[in-house]
């Protein structure tokens, strides 16, 4: 539940750097997805045909704070985009580094507690940092969102036990990875991690094929949420024959069974 | 008669092909019109590069426009089009190189001895042009003046050509703005003879030399109908891009900066459209002065046909 709604696909759509709209229109129906999200920094006022566009979609709109790094930034843009949009829910995303754009953890916990505390329900942009993601539930925030990997590099989880830590440390919090995915395998396994939902754009609005790109990952965190719910075997070191070894006598083997 | 709507590059090239094949036609543009967005135009004629994110049909098409345009004014470059990256961009160039076609990969430095040393690799385009667009529009302006067709303020008559771009949009409702920025500078210390794509995966720029060591540096894309001028997070983004290109633009002079909506169809595809008896040739997005020729081609054939109404 993401602020008290459930969501049948836990694909989340951002719907920037499309070739047309129109083809970001075929990509949403495609990936199934139910949650898009928009930037408005840049857009402003101005951005209203778009606006109208994505509304359309008849998806749940979750605007963020794309492009805004400073708290007063961030805060700002939510307030516009919650009387653009009429919503609530807010990626909040506030950039330490222009260039590696990687959250500033303090401007963003300190938006967070603003904006909580304003009625917003706050989608936090994070990495995975366990602390940071305590102060941040502290705030009021109902979900947390880390990173999988930079914004944009298609690198996919580049710190896997991290983020199973958080997995663990906060089993009953709504977790979503935001960022850095690049192929469908990598959300699934995100899924298959046990995480809630991944948020991706880039990997889809420059691919090739967006509409097809759009439907591997929808099919891909299908696949990765019904893993997890299934149970995942556990890894092992030896090989594990599946069928009794006929004609082999000798069971000094620990492995075998 | 035929009254054409509008006299930027989609009412100026649809203007010229009605003409030239032998429609009596007349231009309509009152003075209080808004400037036309391809006058902030890169004049870029490069198809198989907007095959990046562009549908197949524009790169089809968009090969007719070296052509057309070099039958018809002077000043068209066809030096091609050379395609770079930053070092720690190069998975840029590699997407690039994938979703475009007709390039080669080189050694920018061999091409463009300025940028000696500063590129390990590049793609060339090389069936590309360009040329300044205003210029273009002013020797089509006088052409069609000089072979008689009229430009006036108003008296639309006859078959109506719709070519305002945006202001058509009390017509076409899925019309929509898609803001651009560029800025021209003159820049001594920087000898580029081609049009330079610089890949970046948020500040992509294109930069197309023009006459007496003027540059084009552009353009923006944002999803938005905010009409004023460049934004000060325009220049610096397209300045550093230009400056990672060249460190001689960092003392060029800035001599222009402009701001335009470009007409854009949900598609982001020019087409050609019928509206009771009027036929609308709009959503040039930016790709007017590549596909305006084909459109205006299009446009023809349709009304030696017969009269739109009869479609």
């Amino acid at each position: 539940m993401f602020y008290g709604t459930d969501l049948t696909s836990r694909l989340m759509l951002g719907t920037a750097q499309y070739p047309s709209p129109k083809i970001l229109r075929d990509a949403i129906d495609a990936s199934g997805t139910q949650v898009i999200t928009v930037s408005l920094r840049r857009e402003g006022a101005g951005g209203g045909d778009f606006r109208q566009f994505v509304n359309a979609s008849g998806c749940r709109i979750l605007p963020n704070t794309a492009g805004c790094h400073t708290a007063r930034d961030a805060i700002t843009t939510a307030h516009m985009a919650r009387e653009m949009f009429d919503t609530k829910w807010i990626k909040l995303e506030v950039i330490g580094h222009a260039d590696t754009l990687q959250p500033d953890p303090f401007a963003l916990l300190e938006a967070a507690r603003i904006l909580c505390a304003d009625g917003f329900q706050v989608f936090p942009y994070t990495t995975e940092d366990l602390i940071l993601g305590e102060k941040l539930l502290e705030a009021g925030c109902e979900v947390l969102m880390p990173w999988g990997a930079p914004i944009g590099s298609g690198q996919g989880l580049n710190n896997i036990d991290g983020l199973r830590r958080m997995r663990a440390h906060f089993p009953d919090i709504p977790l979503v990875i935001d960022a850095g995915i690049g192929a469908p395998s990598q959300a699934a396994q995100a899924m298959e991690l046990g995480f809630d939902a991944v948020l991706l754009n880039t990997a889809v609005a420059r691919a090739t094929d967006p509409v097809e790109m759009a439907r591997a990952f929808g099919l891909a965190v299908a696949a990765g949420k019904l893993a997890a719910g299934a149970g995942l075997m556990p890894r092992r070191d030896m090989a594990q024959a599946s069928t009794p070894i006929f004609g082999t006598p000798i069971f000094e083997t620990a492995e075998v069974i | 008669m035929i009254s054409v709507l509008g006299s930027g590059v989609a009412g100026l090239c649809a203007a010229t092909s009605l003409h030239e094949a032998g429609f009596d036609v007349q231009v309509i543009a009152p003075p209080d019109a808004p400037v036309a967005a391809s006058s902030y135009a890169g004049g870029m004629l490069a198809p198989f590069c907007e095959g990046e994110s562009a549908p197949q049909v524009i790169v089809q098409r968009g090969q007719l426009a070296v052509h057309w345009w070099s039958q018809r004014v002077r000043g068209v470059e066809t030096r091609g089009t050379l395609v770079l990256a930053a070092a720690r961009d190069q998975s840029e160039l590699t997407r690039f190189s994938r979703a475009t076609q007709a390039h080669d990969s080189v050694i920018p430095g061999d091409l463009e001895p300025d940028l000696q040393g500063r590129f390990a690799r590049g793609l060339f385009f090389r069936a590309e042009a360009h040329m300044d667009p205003r210029d273009a529009m002013a020797q089509l302006r006088s052409q069609l003046i000089a072979n008689g067709v009229p430009f006036h303020n108003d008296g639309a008559t006859g078959q109506i050509v719709d070519c305002r771009g945006l202001a058509a949009r009390d017509q076409l409702h899925d019309l929509r703005p898609v803001r651009g920025e560029m800025l021209e500078v003159i820049a001594p210390d920087v000898t580029l003879t081609r049009t330079i794509r610089l890949l970046h995966p948020r500040f992509p720029c294109y930069i197309v030399p023009r006459a007496k060591g003027r540059y084009m540096i552009g353009a923006t894309m944002v999803e938005s109908g905010d009409a004023r001028g460049i934004t000060a997070r325009a220049i610096m983004e397209l300045l550093s891009a230009a400056y990672t290109v060249h460190p001689g633009f960092a003392e060029a002079e800035v001599i222009a900066t402009g701001a335009g909506l470009r007409p854009a169809f949900p598609d982001n595809i020019p087409a050609l459209r019928h509206d009771g008896d009027r036929i609308h040739l709009n959503g040039l997005y930016r790709h007017g002065f590549l596909m305006a020729p084909s459109l205006a081609d299009d446009l023809v054939q349709l009304l030696q046909k017969g009269p739109a109404y009869a479609h």
